[in-house]
């Protein structure tokens, strides 16, 4: 018995976060995926109904708006941290005696709660007294700068936000990438006479595409997630001209009482994620197992 | 990270052309444009430190940028005891203390949890170890809306809806697929002979973990420890679904004093409540910020 326990005691002390996984995860992704498909709302029903729930999605004007800002927000924001990252890894790189100092500056913001973001640029963008004011203040009397309450404009205030949280992460992540190129084939393109710009252009660029991907899974990840910026920057308004997936989500499960809604929109946001994830993790168990 | 010997910069200031004055030029460019960046990122927290300390009659007159002319911490002793956050007026204070109470249990046990798991799918591999691994490792990807109907109904099933256990419950489940990550990345670059070594001399599965993994450990307990507490500390998503008034978290606090619709809008105190909301993991990020972008990349970069 005891040398049974011995034996099988791996497992059986693995067991109790597996358990968890299966039923946290797994379990809770299939309860919310057989909802998505029932007429539920204030509370859940269990009897199948077909893709109702999905067409009333597609219907709404609202969770078209969502959409819509995902792409805004998720393509600036990715396109605009990678090139700012790049950018800044790159200037790092060239032998700067305070590196140290100015990457903790960089990367500080990652440190912070997304709500703590979205208040402090709440307030710097706020029109009656922010940056708009000062400029103002300056003499500039015509300037405006009201993106934070122009539902055209609202959104932008949230990738802007964003960027400024995460490019110093985007940052760290090239700049150890630049660090780890196989330093043989820099030297032996200088001495052949390479400039410095084509050694990074056609050498060590292309080599860190492995890097581009990571730093694209994460941010992609990122603005699907994005949810709390969301909340305290704007509130999702003016209107709902700043909803995402996660607030619509939110908005349905907890205020709307339209349980159906909320677990559809749940289901469209984890397919993206999946689409998005799931050929990266596979290729990449598969590369550590070889 | 340390070999920066070899970066292009460095030969190609070697080239024995010399500092020319393009050069130099260049160099100084390189700086200013250094500088103005670090001024971007350093912009938001100068706001919101001079904010706090302005008073109300200042904020409305003066710019956004300026110094306060009068310093004055009236806004921090609201932001702390006595903003309101919906009807009830206690400051932050309260909310602070639920988020260490919530964060600190959470992050040990998800650590304990990581490593133990961590150490037996790196070290004890039986079949199927990977594929356990494989699922965990995605629970890390989903976006937490999908969990969150029925972890809701879960936990008022369980009896722990919108208390602290309940939320430090969440954080543990979800928090479990990094801490493993972490620990089974660490270990695995272990050797395994260092186990069959120790099985000879007769110790045991327990045995070789708290005898010798674990003093091994201790980079990566800083790692996850970190990476967890942020994570803890800064989230909202848990916090506002599955709290009630008096066991939120001070994000969701904070939120509410900036987002609450009663009486004058005291921006100073906003700024204040954000800085203390803030401060734990800006201080765990100054002291240890090593640990923390490895945290960040581990997983994210190969090797």
């Amino acid at each position: 018995m005891a040398k049974w326990f011995e034996t099988h005691l791996p497992k059986i002390v693995l067991a109790p976060s597996f358990i968890a996984i299966l039923i946290f995860v797994y379990g809770f992704i299939a309860w919310t995926a057989w909802v998505s498909l029932t007429r539920s709302r204030l509370l859940p029903k269990y009897q199948i109904e077909g893709f109702i729930q999905y067409e009333r999605l597609f219907d709404s004007p609202r969770w078209d708006t969502a959409m819509n800002n995902l792409y805004i927000f998720g393509g600036l924001f990715i396109g605009v941290s990678m090139i700012l990252g790049l950018i800044l890894a790159i200037l790092l790189d060239q032998q700067i005696r305070v590196e140290g100092a100015i990457r903790t500056i960089y990367l500080y913001p990652m440190a912070l709660s997304m709500i703590v973001t979205g208040t402090a640029w709440k307030w710097i963008l706020n029109p009656g007294l922010g940056l708009e004011a000062m400029v103002k203040g300056w003499g500039y009397e015509n300037f405006t700068f009201d993106w934070l309450v122009n539902p055209d404009m609202a959104i932008y205030t949230v990738v802007l936000a964003a960027i400024w949280q995460s490019s110093g992460f985007v940052m760290a992540l090239f700049l150890a990438g630049l660090r780890s190129v196989d330093t043989e084939i820099i030297r032996a393109a200088q001495i052949d006479g390479i400039p410095t710009w084509r050694v990074y252009v056609s050498i060590i660029i292309p080599s860190m595409a492995p890097i581009f991907l990571s730093a694209f899974i994460v941010l992609a990840h990122l603005a699907i997630k994005a949810f709390d910026l969301v909340i305290a920057l704007t509130g999702g308004g003016p209107g709902y001209a700043t909803d995402l997936p996660a607030t619509y989500m939110y908005a349905m499960a907890f205020s709307r009482g339209d349980i159906g809604q909320a677990a559809a929109s749940a289901m469209i946001m984890m397919l993206v994620v999946f689409a998005i994830v799931v050929p990266y993790l596979y290729s990449e168990l598969r590369a550590r197992n070889d | 990270m340390t070999d920066v010997s070899a970066t292009p910069a460095t030969v190609a200031s070697e080239r024995p052309r010399g500092r020319s004055f393009g050069k130099i030029a260049l160099r100084w460019l390189l700086y200013i444009v250094l500088g103005l960046f670090a001024l971007y990122y350093l912009m938001p927290l100068f706001v919101m430190v001079t904010t706090s300390l302005k008073s109300l009659e200042e904020i409305r007159t003066g710019d956004l940028l300026s110094l306060p002319r009068e310093l004055t911490f009236d806004a921090w002793r609201t932001a702390w005891s006595e903003a309101c956050t919906g009807i009830q007026c206690e400051g932050v204070k309260p909310y602070f203390w639920n988020s260490v109470m919530l964060a600190v249990p959470a992050v040990l046990i998800s650590t304990l949890l990581g490593a133990m798991n961590g150490y037996v799918i790196a070290q004890w591999r039986f079949r199927g170890a990977n594929i356990i691994f494989a699922l965990m490792l995605f629970g890390c990807f989903i976006p937490f809306q999908v969990v969150l109907l029925p972890m809701a109904r879960m936990l008022g099933i369980m009896g722990i809806a919108g208390t602290i256990p309940g939320l430090i419950f969440v954080h543990v489940i979800y928090g479990l697929g990094f801490t493993t990550l972490f620990f089974r990345n660490y270990y695995v670059t272990i050797p395994v002979e260092l186990v069959k070594a120790a099985k000879v001399d007769g110790a045991g599965f327990v045995r070789i973990f708290f005898a010798i993994f674990l003093p091994l450990s201790i980079p990566i307990i800083v790692v996850s420890v970190i990476w967890q507490f942020t994570q803890i500390w800064n989230d909202f998503l848990f916090g506002v679904s599955f709290s009630q008034a008096g066991t939120q978290p001070v994000t969701v606090a904070l939120n509410n004093i900036v987002n609450s619709t009663t009486g004058v809008k005291e921006y100073n105190v906003d700024m204040a409540a954000a800085i203390i909301a803030a401060l734990p993991t800006l201080l765990v990020y100054i002291v240890a910020g090593k640990y923390f972008i490895r945290g960040l990349t581990a997983g994210s970069v190969k090797g």
